[in-house]
């Protein structure tokens, strides 16, 4: 059994330790947010944050997060109660197929955390591993720009 | 009997006009569902259901017909549930494929449930003896002006609306909810981690496959030692027909650990048959010839030609294919993202040797498909896994290599054009010929699946087959939209595919839009015209002079200057000629040393004649763009003479963020009451012909085969 912190709660996990993040969020924990996309840590589209860090779940196994804060993009908010990147995501209108949102939204969360601030360069550059092939991309910088506003107090 | 008698008819509600309605033709899709309650039912309970056989592909279609049907039903979107593409409840509408949805399903829906309307006024208006036109549909409910009001369900007591459609419809003209920014009702969802997906789909009991895919086309399982594989911890079965080689398991890492253990011990014969020089070897192929617009030009004057290429493109989903499936008495449902419900059911029912009513296809969003990628594919695979699992419901997703090596790809291209200027500077003579395959291999047969080729009694491919216009395949877009004195089109079908394809967003209409809208520049530059002027003095269609005008209007091309390094570039098309319009101007800049191309800013106009979504068109145009950018400027796919070799994102690179504009602008001119014209494909072409041509006004280097990678655009510099 091990032990995976998840957006704040504690769950006793039975699978095999080298099971990539990604499979036991999914299968076990019932969390649809973080996606398979390629496996080899190209696309992004299984991003999720531990300790305030973003990491590729498709690529890390549960046993090197024992004691870390894992959070998903479940964490953040709920379609009845969307958070601010959440809100920031229904307002511009920044998705198409979605597929990739949730990994992109969780760089975004934790670039947002460190450095609310964050201007559109910082934005680019955080997003560089993401890939989106609906071509999102400009409503997706514009969602993250208003979430540092909203996260900064502005309505 | 009339329309207002309908009611008194028992059982079922049945009505006829006392003209042969039938006789014309209905509108969208009633002209091959003309029930109401094929798209419409109203409960007894006053819940409303719509139906379409469409499917949503992120493209916002659940959304718009919401709004079509809320509109003219006068009730609140919230209130109605919409059933997309389901092979046990929705209208076959083939596939959601051509930028076709809004001008089939959403029209149909918009005018069944403005008949409906006009039955339940007509209803209510017999009941209150009054003029139904003194009646007031509203939030469910009819309204007489002394205040008495009945609700839909209770003018209906729980009968179906089994009404033939007449072909004019009283359409609310009012536009509270249509024509309206209105948020997709499918995003919350997807930015919060709900059931969004196919791939969101967990049954009770449901166990994970994963197919172990030859390493080649056409390779052949000569052994495989599966019992390591088969002792892995979890593993409940290995199944092996021929070629086709899967393994099922508890849980999901169990199955993609043994597919690593079972790849690992397969060995397999490959025929080494992969062409290396591609156009020169579609050049030698046999083609069918078909002339498709037969004017004798003259060449007189001076006499300009040139020539373009398109490589092998991916559909390149983020989310591999994804399929679930559960067979039980002799039956099998099947969850799937494909695009087609109907056609994907009759093409397993073969694969399977069942009857099509033993099948059922239920349409669940996967990632976006951008056309006929490895969803079918993947609902084959479930379909051969989950029979030989009775009862169990079996998912299978594909992995990131199967999705990029197995995928029909978007199909290698070339074209040739010709053309003399006269006198005043216009194009005088036009002669084009596109060579190309098929561009759809969807799934009608068994044998059109990878599985149905894979299994010890493979199943024959269906013949590949050029596209009728006008809709068109590889011709697409091939007849130019100016007007020439004299154009000659010709394509060239090549039957023999060398790597497997389908349709991929545009079909051949992102090439000869490339290619066309390339020339005109070409020729502009030799009439010593501006490009934007060039285009509008040979083209009579006032909404396609609007949309360039508009484009132009906004990028500011007028004061454009030029600075060294960068240029502009301007291109339009009509897709389909039928279809949306849309015209795209950019501003790109070229580093000579590094062969770096970069787009800086775009401007694009486009209509699509009356706007349900006005912000649902523009997402699509965006989106379009920045992919089509993508395409031009990184993609080709990549093989040696065995394996393709393009098989994850580095061996075959997109767009990334540091490559989107800075900014992308799309103005969209509305038209309230004309017909729906598809949208999700329009802009493909004129981004690609935007872009050569900016990349030529920059470099003064014409760049005629795709895409614009930095290794190509360095050796062009050099030259």
């Amino acid at each position: 059994m091990s032990k995976l912190d998840v957006n704040g709660r504690v769950h006793e996990v039975d699978a095999d330790p080298a099971t990539p993040l990604l499979y036991v969020l999914r299968e076990q924990l019932g969390l649809n947010a973080a996606k398979f996309g390629c496996g080899l840590g190209q696309c992004g589209a299984c991003v999720v944050i531990a300790d305030g860090e973003a990491v590729y779940s498709c690529l890390t196994p549960i046993s090197v997060l024992e004691g870390r804060k894992v959070r998903t993009l479940e964490g953040l908010g709920s379609a009845e109660k969307p958070g601010p990147l959440q809100r920031a995501f229904i307002e511009a209108q920044a998705a198409q197929c979605g597929y990739c949102i949730p990994g992109i939204m969780m760089r975004a969360q934790a670039l947002l955390e460190r450095n609310p601030n964050a201007s559109e360069a910082d934005i680019r550059a955080a997003l560089q591993p993401h890939l989106c092939r609906c071509g999102t991309h400009v409503r997706i910088l514009r969602a993250v720009a208003r979430a540092g506003e909203l996260m900064r107090g502005k309505s | 009997m009339n329309r207002r008698d309908f009611l008194q008819s028992a059982g079922a509600l049945t009505v006829s006009f006392a003209l042969p309605a039938w006789a014309q033709k209905l509108p969208g899709a009633l002209e091959r569902y003309p029930q109401l309650d094929a798209w419409l039912r109203i409960a007894a309970d006053g819940r409303i259901t719509v139906y379409t056989g469409k499917a949503e592909l992120g493209q916002g279609i659940k959304t718009a017909i919401l709004q079509v049907a809320a509109e003219q039903l006068a009730v609140e979107m919230k209130s109605i549930e919409l059933i997309t593409a389901d092979t046990a409840q929705t209208p076959n509408e083939g596939y959601t494929a051509g930028s076709n949805s809004m001008k089939d399903s959403a029209t149909a829906v918009m005018h069944a449930a403005a008949q409906a309307r006009e039955i339940l006024l007509g209803e209510a208006a017999r009941r209150f003896g009054v003029s139904a036109e003194s009646l007031t549909a509203q939030a469910g409910e009819v309204r007489a002006p002394d205040g008495r009001r009945i609700g839909y369900a209770a003018l209906l007591e729980g009968k179906a609306l089994s009404v033939r459609a007449a072909p004019q419809s009283k359409l609310i003209r009012t536009r509270n909810v249509m024509g309206k920014p209105i948020s997709r009702v499918d995003i919350p969802a997807k930015v919060t981690g709900g059931a969004a997906y196919v791939q969101d789909l967990r049954l009770p009991d449901m166990l994970h496959a994963r197919v172990v895919r030859p390493p080649s086309y056409g390779a052949r399982l000569k052994s495989v030692a599966a019992d390591s594989a088969a002792r892995m911890p979890g593993v409940l079965k290995i199944v092996r027909d021929g070629n086709f080689l899967a393994v099922v398991a508890g849980r999901e890492w169990q199955a993609v650990q043994a597919l690593r253990e079972l790849r690992a011990r397969a060995a397999w014969d490959e025929p080494r048959k992969l062409p290396q020089d591609i156009y020169a070897t579609l050049a030698k192929l046999r083609t069918e010839d078909i002339v498709i617009a037969p004017a004798q030009p003259a060449f007189a004057g001076k006499v300009f030609e040139a020539a373009y290429t398109r490589p092998y493109q991916l559909h390149g989903a983020i989310g591999p294919a994804c399929a679930v499936a559960r067979y039980e008495k002799d039956s099998l449902t099947i969850w799937s993202h494909a695009q087609g419900m109907y056609p994907l059911r009759g093409a397993i029912a073969e694969l399977l040797g069942l009857p099509p009513e033993r099948v059922r296809c239920v349409h669940m969003e996967g990632a976006g498909c951008y056309g006929h990628n490895g969803a079918d594919d993947v609902a084959a695979d479930a379909a051969l896994i989950a029979r030989a699992m009775p009862g169990r419901p079996i998912r299978v997703q594909w992995m990131r290599e199967d999705e990029h090596a197995w995928e029909p790809y978007g199909p290698a291209m070339m074209t040739q054009v010709r053309a003399a200027l006269d006198g005043s500077g216009n194009v005088g003579g036009w002669d084009y010929g596109v060579w190309s395959n098929t561009h759809s291999t969807r799934p009608a047969r068994a044998g059109d699946l990878v599985a149905g080729q894979h299994v010890e009694k493979a199943f024959t491919p269906s013949p590949p087959r050029p596209l009728p216009l006008p809709d068109g395949g590889g011709d697409r877009n091939a007849i130019p939209y100016y007007k020439f004195p004299a154009a000659r089109v010709t394509n060239h079908f090549i039957p023999e595919m060398p790597l497997r394809v389908s349709a991929l967003r545009g079909l051949g209409a992102y090439m000869n839009v490339f290619s066309i809208e390339s020339f005109m520049d070409e020729l502009a530059a030799a009439a010593n015209a501006d490009p934007v002027e060039f285009r509008l003095r040979q083209l009579e269609d006032p909404r396609a002079r609007e949309v360039i005008q508009l484009a132009a209007e906004r990028f500011g091309w007028r004061s454009y200057r030029k600075q060294n390094g960068r240029g502009r570039g301007f291109a339009f098309a009509r897709y389909k000629n039928h279809a949306g319009y849309c015209a795209v101007a950019m501003e790109v800049d070229a580093q000579r040393e590094t062969g770096e191309l970069r787009v800086l800013r775009v401007v694009a106009a486009a209509e699509s004649g009356e706007a349900v979504n006005p912000d649902g068109i523009r997402n699509q145009i965006e989106g379009g763009i920045l992919q089509s950018i993508s395409w031009t400027t990184f993609e080709a796919a990549m093989w040696n003479d065995t394996r393709i070799t393009s098989r994850d994102w580095s061996s075959y690179p997109i767009l990334r963020f540091s490559h989107v504009p800075q900014t992308l602008e799309v103005q969209l001119i509305d038209r309230p009451g004309e017909p729906f014209l598809g949208t999700g494909e329009a802009a493909q072409g004129p981004t690609a012909g935007a872009l050569a041509n900016a990349l030529a006004h920059a470099t003064g280097v014409r760049v005629r085969d795709l895409p614009f990678n930095r290794a190509r655009l360095k050796r062009a510099f050099a030259a």
